[in-house]
């Protein structure tokens, strides 16, 4: 068998959802904090990145570049108490659920100050405060997880939901499933986020499902389901909203699917080959910060204000890569057991 | 002292935990209205309803990890598999998620669960669901391993594992089920990490866990008719491991001889020999012995079964090896 003669990108009418030509309606309010917020992930990613590329941090790293809207405007629709479950493409997720960048640019530093002193990195950022229940390596397996936490919540009538986020790799894995199932025979306040990038990993949902429509998945379960793009963070916001609603009020969880797309590889060390030059164009083209900002300056947000808030972002990275950098390295590993 | 069966003793440990903290539940396949595949949770969905008392569909990965979850945030779950065979197809909620959670999230969040289920062959159910996995769980850090051999040990075992806010697998032997003993009326519990002798004897240390213990007290039995005096120890749990309850004995008897039910190649009697070397060599007359059984699936047929799993004959024939006679 020959190779392909050029890389096949994702086939352009099945996976892909045009944006729509008119968008919610917001105001600077509602949609300056988000905008600075994916402004504050882009940064941190990015920050991230170069600090890789300078041997500072290791191992793994996932960089969300490209996808800051879904996270963002997921994460705001919840409370306080609420949880959150996600993968190992987690920094914008524990950010966007109220970590401060400090803790999260020690932590892939390796440092004592970081989230996880240094025992997790980049993959697994746990934190308490916030309820985020941390990012997990294992494709999948977070799914059930995250139905856990909302079993606990409706064991306890606590009221909270449960948002879990995951690619569409993970759609065709046991720990999807199952927790899908489960989720939906048990009436679960979960909701189920699938960060539909096209690709897991090198290759493009066509050659990993029979039907790309993860969405579809909830029709078996009986289970409520919503597919839309992930490029206007108010729309994701007002989408997740509605099923949030159904999980708080009725209790029953939904299966969202979010078209979006990560503008660099896998991880740092995927050039990302299996794509063309004009893919990667025509969605940086749909950067769903550019689209955030141009509707603020829509919307009368001054020129001054915009520069003031992305230099008030600029800054809060900066002083959060010098932390890490300053930080003390991680001096101590747990015992693997809790004392008694 | 009452005599209850090994699974009424499991059935009285949740039965108590459950009236005792309202935040443990159980779930697993047909523990509900079924009772139990082995009847270990007779009678509870009635006592506590379908709320803590839940049925769960054929989704091992699924509701091993609802559990993992609930956990996290303040729960006590008890998951139950219908056997430990089905474990696996799970293992990635039991080593993945729950035996690294509290360290990866630097302590702040632990999973209180246990894991329990029947382990160790059965009888005749073949290569699929006869086999004893303890040397997999043993080998992972952030879990705890428990094994009990007797309804005293198990009631008591359980019930500290329900309490302790570590991940556990809680390895029930599958064929001892009924077997009888004393379990007092009286509330008690038992440390996890402390083994016991289980009989006295002066001239051969014999190591065991769940039904292997049955196993070398028979063979005691054989041995002190032939003059030789055997001292059972069961170190009950695995990880942690009572090396000094083992190593008392050994430093007695100057002979040890493992028998596991498990396979021989990296099986947990490797972990215990090395133990034994390391902290007895100067008392050992003899090399440690080990019984094991044959490196093969599980076959069916009834006299196959018997002949690839330790017999008394075998531990007989051990510590006659241990003890130079033969």
């Amino acid at each position: 068998m020959s190779p392909p003669e050029t890389v096949r990108a994702a086939r352009p009418d099945a996976a892909r959802i045009e944006p729509d030509s008119e968008a919610p309606a917001t105001t600077v309010d509602e949609l300056a904090p988000l905008y600075r917020q994916m402004l504050a992930i882009r940064r941190l990613e990015e920050a991230s990145a170069k600090a890789y590329s300078q041997g500072k941090i290791g191992g793994f790293l996932h960089l969300i570049i490209g996808q800051e809207a879904v996270c963002t405007g997921a994460i705001a629709t919840l409370k306080p108490d609420d949880y959150v479950v996600a993968t190992y493409r987690e920094h914008g997720h524990a950010y966007a659920k109220g970590v401060p960048a400090r803790p999260i640019m020690a932590e892939l530093y390796g440092k004592k100050t970081g989230l996880v002193k240094g025992l997790g990195g980049s993959m697994h950022l746990f934190d308490r405060r916030t309820n985020f229940l941390g990012g997990y390596g294992i494709v999948g397996g977070h799914v059930p997880i995250a139905a856990g936490a909302a079993f606990a919540s409706k064991y306890r009538g606590d009221g909270r939901v449960t948002l879990c986020f995951f690619g569409e790799g993970a759609s065709t894995i046991g720990g999807f499933a199952e927790g899908l199932s489960l989720a939906a025979l048990w009436k679960l306040p979960v909701v189920l986020i699938c960060e539909n990038n096209q690709y897991s990993m090198g290759t493009p949902l066509y050659r990993s499902l029979a039907v790309e429509d993860v969405s579809l998945r909830a029709l078996a379960h009986g289970m409520a389901r919503d597919r839309f793009d992930g490029d206007d963070v108010i729309k994701v916001k007002r989408r997740i909203a509605e099923a949030v609603t159904r999980a708080r009020e009725t209790g029953e969880p939904t299966l969202v699917e979010v078209i979006t797309y990560r503008f660099r590889g896998h991880s740092m060390s995927d050039p990302g080959l299996y794509r063309t030059k004009d893919e990667v164009e025509e969605w940086r083209r749909r950067d769903p910060l550019n689209r955030a900002r141009a509707r603020l300056i829509d919307l009368g947000m001054t020129t001054d204000a915009l520069d003031g808030l992305e230099a008030d972002v600029k800054a809060e990275i900066e002083d959060a890569v010098k932390f890490a950098e300053d930080s003390p390295p991680a001096d101590e590993y747990l015992p693997y057991t809790v004392k008694e | 002292m009452p005599v209850i069966s090994y699974r009424e003793a499991l059935n009285q440990a949740m039965r108590e935990e459950m009236d005792r903290d309202p935040s443990v539940f159980i779930m697993g396949e047909e523990v509900g209205y079924y009772n139990g595949a082995y009847k270990v949770t007779q009678g509870l969905l009635q006592r506590f309803s379908e709320r803590r008392v839940v049925d769960a569909p054929i989704a091992e990965m699924g509701f091993a990890g609802i559990g993992v979850g609930a956990a996290m945030v303040g729960l006590r779950p008890i998951i139950e598999f219908m056997t430990f065979n089905f474990s696996l197809v799970a293992i990635d909620q039991i080593i993945n998620n729950a035996a690294k959670i509290y360290q990866m999230s630097a302590g702040q969040f632990t999973v209180p669960i246990v894991f329990r289920g029947p382990s160790g062959p059965a009888v005749q159910v073949a290569s699929q669901h006869s086999q004893s996995l303890e040397s997999f769980y043993a080998n992972v850090p952030g879990l705890k391993v428990v094994m009990p051999s007797t309804p005293y040990d198990a009631k008591g075992l359980l019930k500290t594992a329900i309490r302790d806010d570590n991940p556990i697998v809680f390895m029930e032997g599958e064929t001892l089920y009924g077997m009888t003993g004393e379990v007092p009326e009286a509330e008690y519990v038992l440390p996890i990490g402390k083994g016991d002798v289980k009989r006295e004897g002066k001239d051969v240390t014999l190591v065991a866990w769940s039904r292997m213990v049955h196993t070398c007290l028979d063979a005691a039995k054989a041995l002190a008719a032939e003059g030789i005096e055997a001292e059972v120890v069961d170190p009950r749990t695995l990880r942690p491991l009572d090396v000094d309850v083992i190593a008392t004995s050994v430093r007695k008897t100057g002979r040890c001889v493992i028998v596991e039910v498990g396979w021989p190649l990296a099986g947990y009697g490797a972990e215990i020999a090395y133990q034994v070397q390391r902290h007895c060599m100067d008392y050992l007359d003899a090399p440690v012995e080990r019984v094991t059984s044959d490196d093969v699936p599980m076959p069916y047929a009834k006299n196959l079964e018997d002949e690839v799993q330790p017999q008394v004959k075998d531990v007989v024939g051990a510590v006659k090896r241990a003890l130079y006679l033969t």
